[in-house]
Formats: structure tokens, sequence, C-alpha cells
């Protein structure tokens, strides 16, 4: 097995220490109705309305979709048009909050003992992939077993992305729920094995969760070197398991799903108490952070601001939802905190280096992961050479960011791959 | 809070750039330079300053002729006067540096759009350019090493590729024998161009860039190996192509002119090819042309191959379909 491409990365992981706590519940919150891959939620409280935590604020009757909750007890004062920071528009719920925090009569822990009543429970947590892509959660446990059936869960607890420590401490603080969770998803789709995938930079958390599954033979507990970027989909199916996935397949189509540690963890918080998903754990860093860096129960709708407040970091000059590599920039810190946000990342610096010519150096296509050729590429995008981009495969990209990062030239590979994809017309 | 800098991800860059890259090459060129120095003297170090003088005007002017923006502070036109000076004898007249450097920058380099997008080495280009115009102070009476003090007699000499082997015949037995010791080889002490005599030197910087990977060793590799194999397989002598790899410009080709990013192919496979290229070449003009030496003519003509090169040996994106027929 040959092994991907990829880089080394200085990993400033400097909250792994730091045991989460409860952020200080925010005054008033921003809810988006978008805030996972696939449909937005229509918004199904009014103006004026009273509301409950864990109350279903935002439902829709599309398939690709998650419901949306409450994370606060309080006053619906308005329902505004709001403009995400991935550029996409949507409606946004604002809620003041009462600060009682009560408990939605709904909540209550759900019924589950087949396959349907599972999948049935997990779309109503509301739970899309924590660790970044927001995937609905209840669409990845839908496949069909017998078209693609499944032996292998891959649990990703690589968190490559420097930083970030919100997964590692899920380990460390609630083992339980991360191994019943695994259990259930398990017995409920009959997938016989899973590879629990832990990065080797974090001894403690492969430690303990050997301990905690030395009874269990199912759960395979697997180290993967720290190399950046380990914990995307289809390299972390290729380290575990050794399978491709093809060009345009998704890991089902190989026998595998792949779920992070934090979702498969909250999968079981939700069947122990049937609160849904409103509030997640946030790791606060940065250079800018200049008091309180760490890891948060943050919930959903908090605005950035108050997190920056809160932790110092009101000079930043850069701010981040998620990591350094794949986060996108906020240009406005009024935007809230949703369900696939892992961290939160203020920099004091926000300009890159400037861009010089290529020098031809191959760099980028010695650490692209997928062995793509962004020097060609990037050739094949200024002649608008849409044939040539699809013979380099510029859809596979999946903006890891390794070739704008080792380009000496400093020029913008990355995103001229994004565009490059926008070029090629979808069948 | 307003004011934040919005960028597309990545958000870090390694600590690296294009004049990083060129200070590294010029670092790994000085030891080299440095035994030019010594062996051919003051007048060595004056044609190298010359060169990496001109080369630098040239490019300025270019830059502001042409009204693009400045790039003197990348260190590449350094780099090509240095390598330039290293390829000239330490006796050409100055104005013949200076004409060379104008081929390099100008010709070969900024009117094709400058770094990275010429399609030959400069240096290379401008030595071959000199060769033919200047052949007479180009070839054969080479400066020998010390020529400029009184230790030596003959202030020139033939280079190890231009003498001709003593041959003898004892007991029935032909034997032939080396005009330069491998010791002198190695270290430089022969005839030739201020910056490729010494093997040693060269064989140690280029072991600096692929350490520090700035290099790849593919293309060294398997010029010289190719090479070497060659010359082993068409002579039978071990001496005889350990003299020819230490010999003229193979080394000082192998890891400093073959390795230029823009002129060669991006990937390893390609990297092997056009040092094979260049190995077969270089042996076919040694053992059966008119000219002693082959490196320049050989990297230049792969340097035109590299674009089909290039083609042929791109990548296989990892799990990706095989190309789909276009038929009409």
């Amino acid at each position: 097995m040959n092994k991907l491409n990829g880089i080394k990365l200085r990993h400033d992981k400097g909250t792994k220490d730091c045991e989460t706590t409860e952020f200080p519940l925010p005054k008033s919150v921003v809810v988006p109705m978008s805030q996972h891959m696939g449909a937005p939620c229509e918004c199904i409280v009014n103006k004026g309305d009273t509301v409950t935590v864990g109350q279903k604020i935002g439902d829709t009757d599309a398939f690709m979709s998650a419901p949306i909750h409450s994370p606060v007890s309080g006053t619906v004062t308005d329902i505004t048009d709001f403009l995400l920071a991935n550029g996409a528009t949507c409606k946004a719920v604002v809620i003041e909050s009462d600060g009682e925090q009560r408990v939605c009569p709904d909540v209550a822990p759900p019924e589950i003992n087949d396959t349907q009543s599972l999948i049935a429970a997990v779309r109503e947590s509301g739970l899309t992939g924590l660790g970044g892509a927001g995937f609905p959660t209840h669409i990845k446990l839908n496949y069909d077993p017998v078209k693609t059936p499944v032996d292998t869960l891959i649990i990703n607890a690589a968190e490559c992305e420097p930083y970030i420590t919100s997964d590692y401490r899920e380990m460390l603080e609630s083992p339980t729920d991360v191994i019943e969770g695994i259990l259930m998803v398990q017995k409920y789709l009959g997938i016989p094995l899973c590879k629990f995938c832990i990065e080797d930079n974090k001894p403690e958390a492969i430690k303990l969760m050997k301990e905690k599954t030395e009874e269990i033979r199912s759960i395979d507990i697997v180290t993967l070197k720290s190399s950046y970027p380990q914990g995307a989909e289809k390299v972390i199916v290729y380290s575990a398991t050794g399978r491709i996935v093809e060009e345009g397949e998704l890991p089902v189509h190989q026998g595998v799903i792949v779920m992070n540690v934090s979702t498969v963890a909250s999968i079981y918080r939700y069947a122990r108490t049937g609160m849904p998903l409103v509030s997640r754990r946030i790791t606060i860093a940065g250079d800018a952070v200049t008091k309180n860096a760490g890891n948060y129960f943050v919930p959903i709708g908090t605005r950035v601001s108050e997190l920056l407040e809160y932790c110092g970091a009101t000079e930043a000059k850069k701010v981040l939802y998620g990591g350094p590599m794949m986060g996108i920039c906020l240009y406005d810190t009024e935007q809230p905190i949703i369900k696939n946000n892992n961290a939160v990342l203020a920099f004091k610096e926000g300009k890159m280096p400037e861009t010089t010519a290529c020098i031809r150096c191959g760099k980028c296509v010695r650490t692209c992961p997928f062995n793509l050729m962004p020097v060609a590429i990037e050739s094949a995008y200024k002649a608008k050479d849409v044939e040539e981009l699809k013979r380099l495969k510029v859809t596979l990209c999946m903006n890891c960011g390794c070739c704008s990062y080792a380009c000496p030239a400093h020029r913008p590979l990355a995103e001229i791959n994004q565009l490059a994809k926008m070029l090629i017309p979808r069948k | 809070m307003k004011g934040l800098y919005v960028s597309p991800s990545p958000h870090r860059a390694a600590d690296n750039s294009t004049a990083k890259v060129m200070m590294m090459v010029i670092i790994a060129l000085i030891p080299a330079a440095m035994a030019g120095c010594v062996f051919f003297g003051a007048r060595a170090a004056l044609i190298m300053s010359v060169c990496i003088v001109s080369c630098v005007v040239f490019e300025a002017l270019c830059r502001i002729i042409m009204k693009k923006e400045q790039t003197v502070s990348d260190l590449s036109a350094i780099v090509t006067g240095l390598l330039l000076g290293m390829n000239l004898p330490a006796t050409v007249p100055v104005y013949v540096a200076v004409i060379g450097s104008f081929v390099a920058i100008v010709i070969v380099k900024q009117l094709f759009g400058g770094i990275g997008q010429n399609f030959a080495n400069p240096a290379i280009t401008a030595r071959i350019v000199l060769m033919l115009s200047f052949t007479s102070y180009m070839s054969n009476n080479w400066a020998v090493p010390y020529w400029y003090s009184d230790l030596v007699d003959a202030k020139t000499g033939a280079t190890p590729l231009a003498a001709e082997w003593l041959t003898y015949t004892e007991n029935g037995v032909n034997y032939k024998m080396a005009p330069f010791t491998l010791g002198e080889m190695f270290f430089g002490e022969t005839g030739g161009c201020i910056g490729e005599t010494c093997a040693a030197a060269l064989i140690a910087g280029g072991l600096f860039l692929i350490i520090i990977r700035v290099i790849s060793p593919a293309t060294p590799i398997a010029f010289i190996g190719s090479f070497a194999l060659l010359t082993f397989l068409y002579t039978g002598s071990g001496t005889e192509t350990l003299y020819g790899v230490l010999a003229g410009g193979l080394l000082i080709g192998a890891f400093f002119m073959a390795t230029d990013y823009a002129t060669t192919p991006i990937t390893t496979k390609g990297k092997i090819i056009f040092g094979i290229g260049c190995g077969v070449i270089t042996f076919v003009i040694r053992s059966f042309g008119s000219y002693p030496e082959g490196v320049s003519f050989s990297i230049l003509i792969m340097n035109l191959l590299t674009p089909y090169i290039d083609k042929l040996t791109r990548t296989v994106p990892f799990g990706a379909k095989k190309a789909e027929r276009s038929g009409k």
C-alpha cells in the first residue's frame, strides 16, 4: 500500500489539556436555517413565539436536510434574511434568551430498537457531521444494505488540522458516549467491524480508547501517522482499509461509512437524553486569543463576537471557522456558531505572503494527496481549457490546501482548483 | 467587529519563497566557485562577478523596459550569472562574459516571460552561444590550474576530455594511461571552466541540495548513471568510466543545470526520462561526436523535449477513473 502524499504541519494544539466548560449563556442567538449540506429548513416558528430548549424551529420535507432546534428558551424577536460565511443566504431565527433554559416537553429519550428507528431518531436529533462538512447524519446511515453493503465503520478521530482539539476532548471527556455510540451504530446497521482511527500525536486518547475497548472485539483502534490531511474522508478510508473511493463514489460504495468521533458520540447522547443538537464543543484558539483559550460547550447560534470578547481576541485581524488549512474566514464576527463548526480561531496577522511567478518546482504535485497536478491545472484554468481540466481530474480536488501551503511562490493553487471546477459543466 | 481579512483557505503557508530556494542554490554553488578561484586565480573571481553583475543589471533593465514588476530580488538572476561564470574559462575577455549574460537573461529568459517561463536553461544556452561564437576562447587551449602563478610553466593545456590518452604496449598487452589521475580529477586540479573542475565541491553542493529537498535526486542519478553505464559498456574500463564522470561539465550539469525547475520535467518519472536522455546524448557526443564535450548540448536538447515529457508523464490521480474517449 502506497503512502498518500501530504504535508507536515506544526500542530499548535495548545488547548489539548483544556477541559471543556459551559460557555456563558448568550443574551440572544441567531440560528440560521441552513447549517448542513443540502436543502435549508423552513422556519416553523413566528416572530413573537416563545420557544424552549430543544424545540424544533426549522424543518423541511426535503430528503437531504436535518431539522434545527432552539438552543435557548426565550422569545423569537426576528426572522431575518442572513448571509452565511460561506456565501449562501438563508432565513435565520433570532431568539432572545430568558436565561431560564426551560427544556421543551417533547425532549425525551427516543425508542430505538431497529435500523429504521435509529435512523428516524438520528434525523430528529438534527445531527449533521460535526467534523466540518455538515453532511446530514441520518442520510449517511440510511444506505441500501443490498446495493451497497457496509462491512466497516470508520471513526474519524484524526483531527489533523492544527489548533483544533474538540474531538480529542470528546474522547477524553466522554469515552462512554463515543463507544456506546459506535456500538449502537454497529448493532442497528449490522456493521461487523469498526476501525477507530486516531493520529499518533494523541497518545492519551489512543491509550484511553484502547483501555475502554479491550473487551470489545468489534472495535479496532488504529493509530495513524500524524500528517495532513490524514482526516480527509478518502484519505482516512485508504489509510484504515486500503480501499480507494473512486471518482464519483461515496465511501459506502467501498463498503465503509466514515463518521466523526463527536458525531457518533452525539448519537448516543441523543439516545440517552433525547436532547437534540443544540450546543456543541468548540475550540477557541489562535495567536490573537489573549485569555481563556480552550474548549467550550457553546449553544448553536452564539455570535462569534461573544466568543472573541470572552477570550480577549477583539484585536484579531483574521477569524476562522475551523482550522487554518480548510477553515472559512468570517467577514463579520456577528456570524453565529453553527452545527459543523469545531473551532473558532483568531489570528493577529491576516495577510498572506505575496504571490510571485510560478517556478515550476513541482512541490504542489508532490504534496497533493490525490496526485493531482495543480501547476498544470493553473495553466489550463488560465487558458479556460475545459477538456484539459477534465483530463487533469480537477473535480477530485478536496481543497485540502497542501498545494497552496507548499508553494514557494505562494500561488493560490487550491483556490484556482475550486474556480477551475466551476468551469466544468455538471452532468 | 469589522476590518477583518478575508481570503480563501489555506490560511497558512510554508516558510519558503523563490528567493530562499535560489539562496540555497547559491550556497550550494559556493564551494565549487571557490575551488575555481583557487585554481584559476583572481581572474576567475572577476569573470564570475562580471557575469553576476551583468545578469542582474540586464534583468532589472528588462523588467523596467517591459514595464513589469521588478524580479531582481528573487535572486534567480544571480544564480544564472554565477552558473554562467562557472561555465566559462577564466581566460575569456570580460566583454564575452557580458555578451553571455545578455544572451542568458535577455534572450533566453526575459523575452519568454521571465522566471519560470523560459524553455531552455539560460546559462547552458549562453555557454553554447559563446562556444560557437568565440570558439578560440572557449575551446582547446584552456587555462591550467595555477596559470596565474610561477608554479607552472605552460599557461594553457588540454582539458581532461580533449587530452590524448597515453597508449603503450607491454608484453603484447595494450595499456592506456589517463592524462590526469583520478585524484586530480576529483579535486579539480585540471584545466577547464572555472566551476566545473572540482568534482568534490560539486558533489558536496549537489548532495546539500538533495538533502534539503531543493532538488530531486532522480535527475542526477539518472543522468550520471546512464552515462556511466553506457561508457562502461563501451570502454569496458572502470577507470575510463570514472574519468568520464569526473571530467568536463557532467557533474555541474547533472546537479545544477539538469535540475533547473523551469526547463525540466515536473514528475519523478519525467525527471528520470530527462536524466537518461541527457546521459545518452552526452555519451554519444563525447564518444562519437566531433566536440569533446556534450553536456551542454544534451541538456539543451532535453530542455526542448521537456513539454512532451511532461505531457507523457502525468500523474495518475488517486481514485481517478480512466478518461472516457470522447467519440464523435
